[in-house]
């Protein structure tokens, strides 16, 4: 039974974790480039250098005195976002979306006191989100608005988009939309679900949610996930192929986030993307992989890689020339 | 290139590990696992003797030789004041103590310690025809008469060699007539040695002790050893009973006196004996010395005991260490950590499993929502950690205690854990469980206690510490598995179930 399995993911193409460790993490993303990723600052930096639009940075707060700054930091805005340079999958993020009477709304619907974000920041600066435990910054953001897109299919939450680029070329992509049960994260360890989209087109595909299930209702809201048109979808990929050059990383998970108002920004970068993106699409990487490792032997622009992958992504990522 | 690199390392790594436990095993007979012994005799011959007037004395003992089934690894010559010499030849190896000037009783002492070993050849004694011995009457007739007698009664030569031992048992008048009053068991054998020889067959009387346990003033038997044209046979001179006992040592492969002495009066050889059960372990390691002592000038087992006992430990941890890459990259539970499960095994082994898995969940459930409580009074990182071990330490004090009183001792044992490792476990579990949720909290938890578990199971089968202590170099064998497992790039057995979806299809 389990050779069988095997061998069936094998021909599916799906790629193990130790496979990723090894053949692309080890292979392709070179270790002296994790800061860029690790740290959401350094990478906030590049993008703009690389023309990559991001969510403008307020203010950062790098020791705990400075945390009586908030209040000032955040003077002309109701609402923005706390994030950890260096937290990982989202871990020690707070949303706050207005405040009221000195208390903090978070984007989940509670009212903090002042005093309790103020443990949450200092927690944060010690290190507890960090990879490491090391001491870290707190960044102050622009808080998305979101395109009400996925409005309909998502339960409160950022929805983001995260596209795995594969050599500079962005090789699968889904959208991971927030339940009841992931507490308004995008993050699917903790129940968000995930739906994966066309390259070509950039349109949804039917989501997987807990347990694999394949479900084209989002579990809370009941809206159809599959066949939903992401606007800006090129620029989006391109945004993503932008990336390979910011972090010289060949094997890279973007996350971007579609804003109502200034259209696609990119949250964070991951050197090591999860696999659950094969789920989403009911498909497996290695395949793509094997179709796009001729194209990579030639340098392109990241425009011309887009343009590529998304031909690639019109034939199914099948060999359109044997055809 | 760098994958045949690899491969050339594993390959040479295995290699090196089995073939140096293949020579400790096959050629060193290190036992391959613990429990088995090996008989081991001490032999102490006391030569007592007397000299009425001042002056010299030489002492000649014939010492056992290439004895068949035994092996001498140590040999103890006491005799205050006497000088020694040893000289030896293919047959016989003697011990000459001698003094220029000695005076009353003396006693001189020789001690060997000997242990069942594989039977070296026998010495290369003469296996050709003995001449017929040439006797005067009435001596020649009544020797014809037992050999015609004794070839009556036989069909072969090991039949006529137990016959003629029975023959000369006899006290009839013909036996009687050889015997005159010589002393008895060695005129007996000579008188068989004399009808073999008229028969031409190449016979040897030789001494042989009879080692047993606890035992002293035992005699020299003698033993008739005849060859068949093949091999030599062995026989009891007493009763013609073929074969050699296993505990029967060949002392002397000839009939002379093992002691002879010059310038003193002779009070007689005495052998006394002790049977010990050694391990087999000890011997093969005291045989290896014997013959390889290189070899064992670099083992484990020379270091001293305490140690040895750290370092049976110490050798569990790569062992802990494959069992993680192969529970991680093989089958894929998730754990704490990389190698706590090792740490937590180790903890086990004091507390065994059951015990240990218990107190490990009461500790670690309590500690759990002290640290939820502590959340809630918003302290600083490092401070909290440092609160959680204090908790963590009042703890296993108030579990031992309690244990104490209700008469378990096993509860003594959770200091053994170590209680950082609890701390951090403590503080880890509650981040997961803040930031993915309890059900990932507790899988994890699950996953790092099944590892331990497991781990903990291999640890403390005695054949593998045993096997690892004894056969360090079999861990060769489990790095060229770990740096094999290092390459490992298929799919990890839990990682089946998660791409389930994705196998249907195989499009």
């Amino acid at each position: 039974m389990i050779w069988r399995r095997r061998r069936a993911l094998n021909a599916a193409g799906v790629m193990g974790i130790n496979r990723r460790n090894s053949e692309f993490i080890m292979a392709l993303n070179p270790r002296r480039n994790y800061p860029i990723v690790d740290n959401k600052l350094l990478t906030k930096e590049l993008a703009i250098q690389h023309g990559v639009p991001v969510p403008a940075l307020y203010g950062t707060i790098a020791t705990p005195h400075e945390i009586r700054l908030l209040p000032t930091i955040v003077a002309d805005t109701p609402d923005f976002v706390l994030k950890p340079a260096h937290g990982s999958q989202g871990d020690g993020i707070v949303v706050i979306v207005e405040r009221r009477k000195g208390r903090y709304r978070t984007s989940g619907g509670r009212l903090l006191d002042p005093d309790v974000l103020d443990h949450h920041l200092t927690n944060a600066l010690s290190g507890q989100f960090s990879l490491g435990g090391l001491p870290d910054k707190v960044m102050v953001e622009y808080r998305v608005r979101f395109d009400p897109i996925f409005d309909e299919v998502s339960f409160q939450g950022v929805p983001d988009i995260r596209v795995i680029v594969y050599r500079g070329f962005p090789m699968m992509c889904m959208v991971r939309l927030p339940t009841r049960q992931s507490d308004g994260k995008a993050n699917l360890h903790q129940g968000a679900v995930g739906a994966g989209i066309d390259i070509a087109t950039g349109r949804t595909l039917p989501a997987v949610g807990v347990g694999n299930i394949v479900l084209d209702e989002h579990p809370d809201t009941g809206a159809t996930i599959s066949g939903r048109l992401i606007p800006d979808w090129k620029q989006v990929l391109q945004m993503a192929a932008r990336c390979y050059e910011l972090s010289g990383l060949g094997y890279l998970g973007v996350d971007i986030v579609l804003d109502a108002e200034r259209g696609p920004l990119l949250l964070e970068l991951n050197a090591r993307p999860g696999l659950n993106v094969q789920i989403a699409n009911q498909d497996g990487l290695r395949r793509r992989v094997k179709m796009l490792d001729p194209l990579a032997e030639r340098s392109h622009t990241p425009e011309e890689r887009v343009a590529l992958a998304r031909d690639l992504a019109r034939h199914g990522f099948r060999d359109a020339r044997a055809a | 290139m760098k994958l045949r690199h690899l491969l050339f390392l594993v390959l040479g790594l295995a290699a090196l590990g089995t073939g140096l436990f293949l020579f400790k095993w096959h050629v060193l007979g290190f036992p391959l696992d613990a429990n088995r012994d090996a008989d081991t005799w001490t032999v102490e011959a006391r030569v007592a003797l007397a000299r009425a007037t001042p002056g010299p004395v030489k002492a000649t003992l014939q010492l056992p030789t290439a004895p068949p089934g035994f092996l001498i690894f140590d040999e103890q010559f006491i005799s205050r004041g006497y000088g020694l010499t040893m000289d030896s030849d293919s047959v016989a190896r003697r011990a000459t103590w001698a003094v220029r000037r000695a005076q009353g009783d003396e006693a001189l002492y020789y001690r060997a310690t000997l242990f069942r070993g594989p039977a070296p050849a026998e010495p290369a004694l003469s296996t050709a025809f003995p001449r017929v011995p040439e006797l005067d009457e009435p001596y020649r007739s009544a020797l014809q008469e037992l050999v015609g007698r004794v070839r009556q009664e036989s069909a072969d030569i090991a039949t006529f060699a137990a016959g003629t031992m029975r023959a000369v048992q006899g006290s009839e008048s013909t036996v009687r007539l050889f015997l005159g009053n010589r002393p008895e068991p060695l005129a007996r054998a000579e008188l068989a040695i004399q009808v073999l020889h008229s028969a031409r067959i190449p016979s040897q009387v030789i001494q042989a002790l009879r080692l047993g346990d606890d035992r002293r003033d035992v005699p020299l038997e003698y033993w008739i050893m005849v060859h068949n044209g093949e091999q030599w046979l062995y026989f009891d001179s007493r009763d013609g009973s073929r074969g050699l006992p296993g505990n029967l040592l060949i002392w002397s492969w000839n009939a002379d006196p093992v002691i002879q002495i010059e310038g003193a009066r002779e009070l007689g050889v005495s052998f006394s004996m002790r049977y010990t059960i050694e391990d087999a372990l000890r011997v093969a390691e005291l045989r290896a010395e014997l013959k390889h002592p290189r070899v064992m000038e670099f083992s484990l087992l020379d270091l001293p005991l305490q140690t040895q006992s750290l370092f049976s430990i110490l050798l569990m941890v790569p062992l802990g260490a494959f069992l993680v890459v192969i529970l991680r990259n093989v089958v894929g539970i998730s754990t704490f950590g990389t190698f706590m499960p090792v740490l937590v095994a180790m903890a086990f082994r004091e507390t065994k499993l059951l015990t240990g898995l218990v107190l490990f969940l009461v500790i670690v459930s309590v500690g759990l929502s002290i640290r939820f409580y502590l959340e809630r009074l918003r302290l600083l990182l490092v401070p909290r950690l440092a609160a959680i071990l204090t908790v963590v330490v009042m703890l296993m004090g108030v579990v031992s205690v309690m244990s104490h009183r209700l008469g378990v001792e096993v509860g003594l044992s959770v200091a053994l854990f170590p209680m950082v490792i609890i701390a951090m476990t403590i503080e880890r579990m509650s981040i997961i469980w803040e930031e993915r949720g309890p059900g990932e909290a507790i899988k994890e938890g699950v996953g790092t206690l099944i590892a331990a578990a497991v781990i903990y199971a291999v640890m403390i089968m005695p054949q593998v510490r045993y096997f690892v202590l004894v056969f360090p170099e079999i861990l060769l064998v489990l790095l060229a598995a770990i740096l094999l497992l290092g390459r490992y790039t298929g799919y990890r057995i839990t990682e089946l179930v998660r791409f389930r979806a994705l196998a249907g299809g195989g499009k």
